[in-house]
């Protein structure tokens, strides 16, 4: 591996972590305040399939950093302005709309994304692929179902599943922006060009949305940064939350 | 008793085979009933049973329901800020199965023909209790390994003795619960274990989360046998296998050498090796406290049953448009048959 | 409001290919499908099952104990229809 590549697939592996590290954290915050006992345990298994992600991308990304840093440094000793992930996994949780049709975009993006990612010819990233996407049907299943019982079920909740949908459109641009790193990967068939995949998750979006009464809003508005560290004011006030009792007690074991 | 019946019994491969004798119709319900609780034959939902057994069924298996689900939330408090990945998934796996066990409980306690709504709503009027020590609160990290060392040590202590319960459905509850619970006990001592072997600071932390949670684990096991207003008739039925101060004692003996391997002081003073007894001597809990807690002037008795019931009433719109969508689901499957 | 407008649903899971379904417990949920996803996160959380079944709880037709000795007492006295029944000499005897 060429120190190019490596170093353009710690970065990778390491964004990847990030992404699910933030999403897995803000699905947690529902434990203990979903609508129903089987829900909230339900939605603790999505919360912790994506924690597990995290842990082998990060895994990965401190072997290919090789400078004795761990998975948790990769988690806790990075401040915002580090982390890397998509805007859309550090929005808020809302409402449970809101946190479905969010899962709805992250499991529809995986859905297209992974299968790209299990081709690569990096061998870890595309055995984390095989069991990510495993995952990734259930979760879709789960947060498909969810958006159209909401979208099509009482007036309430078709109102602030609409919203939820307007709210978080102008986030899911970013999804399929390149930039060096991951055209460099994606050339050297380790990196998914993911560029290629917004005609997919538009498709299955909006037949979605569609079937779920949602109209599928039009894309009049971007907000971008997640992959420069660009983040919105929400990723401060979680990771301060996640990172304070490890950081509190700098290089002790737990 | 016919012919073949007596040749059956005296078949030497059935010697060991206990016939039971046909029940005349002479006997009672009543009877037939504290037969089967004699000869530990288990009670099974469509059984008939005595109005008392019914309802003290209902009472402590919903009080158990409930303490899993209110349990969620001390231990909940820290997902968010469990200071490594690993720790992370291991909580939140851990209160997940605390849902789950609540989910099997009152799985349980409907068989006895009552409906979860109606228990959760006995749980938000403050009519049914669940256990107190959850209206303590978790304020460091090591909580989380207290919690998990202490509570659900003494939890288990009581529900491996139920697993003998004489009711099918809560025994069997209670076996599937103990066999996923040892992972908590386990997991909260290992984080005790690293905070006890950590930093001075991290070990001060372990010494407070013992000192503050040891006593209100032991008030788990409830009042002395002398003071409890259930015991006498839920040990009669074989609701409960052992009394609360024997099981008390039982879960004291197994945490002193607990304590010494974790290398902390002992938060009783007064802990002292019985040789006549084979058993620990230890202090008088305070049965003030116990009582002020359980009447609801514990320090988060009124939060925990307000975030209950805050995320009930939050998810009522949910439920609500899921009643809504199958409706109109049904409606539609039924206009394409038609 | 509360959650009465679920469905309970009765729970049965196979642990291991070759044995049979076996009741684990009940769930509410919506319909048959939410609950097969539910039953997988309620109840195989830690890989207890290859399958699951579920069934509507109103939809169990259940014997009852005053049905006990009309359904159950009349095999015992058929012991022929135990293999032990039949005395064989030893040397065939693990037939």
């Amino acid at each position: 591996m060429s120190d190019a590549i490596k170093q353009a697939t710690l970065e990778y592996a390491t964004r990847l972590g990030d992404d699910s590290v933030v999403l897995g954290h803000r699905i947690s915050e529902w434990v203990s305040y979903g609508p129903f006992l089987e829900e909230d345990i339900a939605y603790g298994n999505v919360a912790l399939d994506y924690i597990g992600r995290a842990r082998m991308y990060y895994t990965y990304a401190a072997e290919l950093a090789d400078d004795g840093r761990t998975e948790d440094d990769f988690a806790y000793m990075r401040s915002d302005r580090d982390y890397r992930n998509l805007l859309l996994m550090e929005m808020p949780r809302g409402d449970f709309a809101y946190s479905q049709v969010r899962q709805l975009f992250a499991d529809v993006y995986a859905t297209v994304m992974l299968p790209e990612l299990l081709k690569s010819k990096d061998e870890t990233l595309a055995a984390i692929a095989a069991k990510a996407i495993k995952e990734t049907k259930y979760h879709l299943r789960r947060s498909r179902d969810w958006v159209l019982r909401l979208g099509d079920g009482t007036e309430e909740s078709h109102k602030r599943t609409q919203k939820a949908v307007d709210q978080l459109w102008g986030y899911t641009h970013e999804l399929f922006d390149m930039d060096e790193t991951e055209q460099l990967l994606a050339d050297n068939g380790i990196g998914v060009d993911v560029s290629k995949l917004r005609d997919a998750w538009h498709a299955m979006v909006s037949s979605i949305l569609t079937e779920a009464t949602i109209t599928v809003p039009e894309d009049s508005w971007a907000v971008r940064g997640g992959r420069t560290g660009y983040h919105t004011e929400n990723l401060g006030h979680m990771l301060t939350e996640m990172q304070i009792v490890h950081r509190s007690h700098p290089g002790c074991q737990w | 008793m016919n012919e073949s019946t007596q040749a059956f019994r005296e078949h030497p491969e059935f010697a060991s085979l206990k016939i039971v004798e046909a029940i005349t119709m002479t006997i009672s319900q009543e009877e037939n009933f504290m037969r089967k609780i004699e000869n530990e034959e288990k009670i099974e939902p469509k059984d008939w049973m005595p109005e008392g057994y019914r309802k003290n069924l209902i009472r402590q298996m919903s009080q158990h329901a409930h303490s899993e689900v209110i349990g969620m939330q001390p231990e909940g408090n820290w997902i968010t800020r469990a200071p490594s990945l690993r720790r992370k998934a291991v909580l939140l796996s851990k209160v997940q199965d605390e849902a789950g066990h609540g989910l099997y409980l009152y799985s349980a306690t409907e068989t006895l023909g009552i409906s979860r709504a109606e228990l959760i709503e006995a749980l938000q009027t403050g009519e049914a209790k669940y256990a107190s020590i959850f209206n303590y609160p978790t304020l460091t990290w090591g909580d989380v390994g207290a919690i998990g060392w202490l509570v659900d040590g003494a939890a288990i202590c009581n529900q491996v003795s139920l697993q003998r319960t004489s009711y099918g459905p809560y025994s069997r509850g209670m076996i599937r619960i103990c066999k996923e619970e040892s992972f908590h006990q386990r997991q909260g001592y290992e984080a005790l274990l690293a905070l006890a072997k950590g930093s001075p600071e991290q070990k001060q932390m372990a010494q407070d989360s013992l000192d503050r949670f040891y006593w209100p684990a032991l008030m788990m096991f409830g009042p002395h046998d002398s003071e409890s207003a259930h015991s006498a008739k839920s040990m009669e039925w074989k609701i409960k296998r052992e009394t609360n101060d024997d099981l008390r004692q039982k879960f004291i003996d197994q945490t002193v050498p607990q304590i010494e391997v974790l290398g902390l002081e002992h938060p009783d003073k007064e802990i002292k090796w019985n040789e006549e007894r084979g058993h620990y001597d230890s202090g008088e809990i305070d049965w003030e406290e116990f009582y002020n807690v359980i009447n609801g002037n514990g320090h988060c008795n009124r939060q925990r049953v307000e975030h209950h019931i805050d995320a009930h009433e939050e998810g009522t719109w949910v439920r609500d448009a899921i009643t809504a969508y199958n409706v109109k689901k049904n409606a539609k499957k039924a206009q394409n048959a038609a | 409001m509360n959650t009465e407008k679920l469905e309970l649903f009765e729970v049965f899971i196979r642990s291991k290919r070759g044995l049979d379904h076996k009741h684990v417990g009940s769930l509410h949920a919506e319909d048959h499908e939410q609950a097969l996803e539910y039953a997988r996160d309620c109840y195989t959380r830690r890989s207890e099952g290859v399958s699951i079944w579920v069934a509507k709880s109103n939809d169990i037709c259940s014997s009852q104990e005053d049905d006990a000795e009309s359904f159950y007492d009349p095999s015992d006295d058929k012991p022929y229809r135990h293999a032990t029944y039949y005395v064989l000499p030893d040397p065939v005897n693990n037939m």
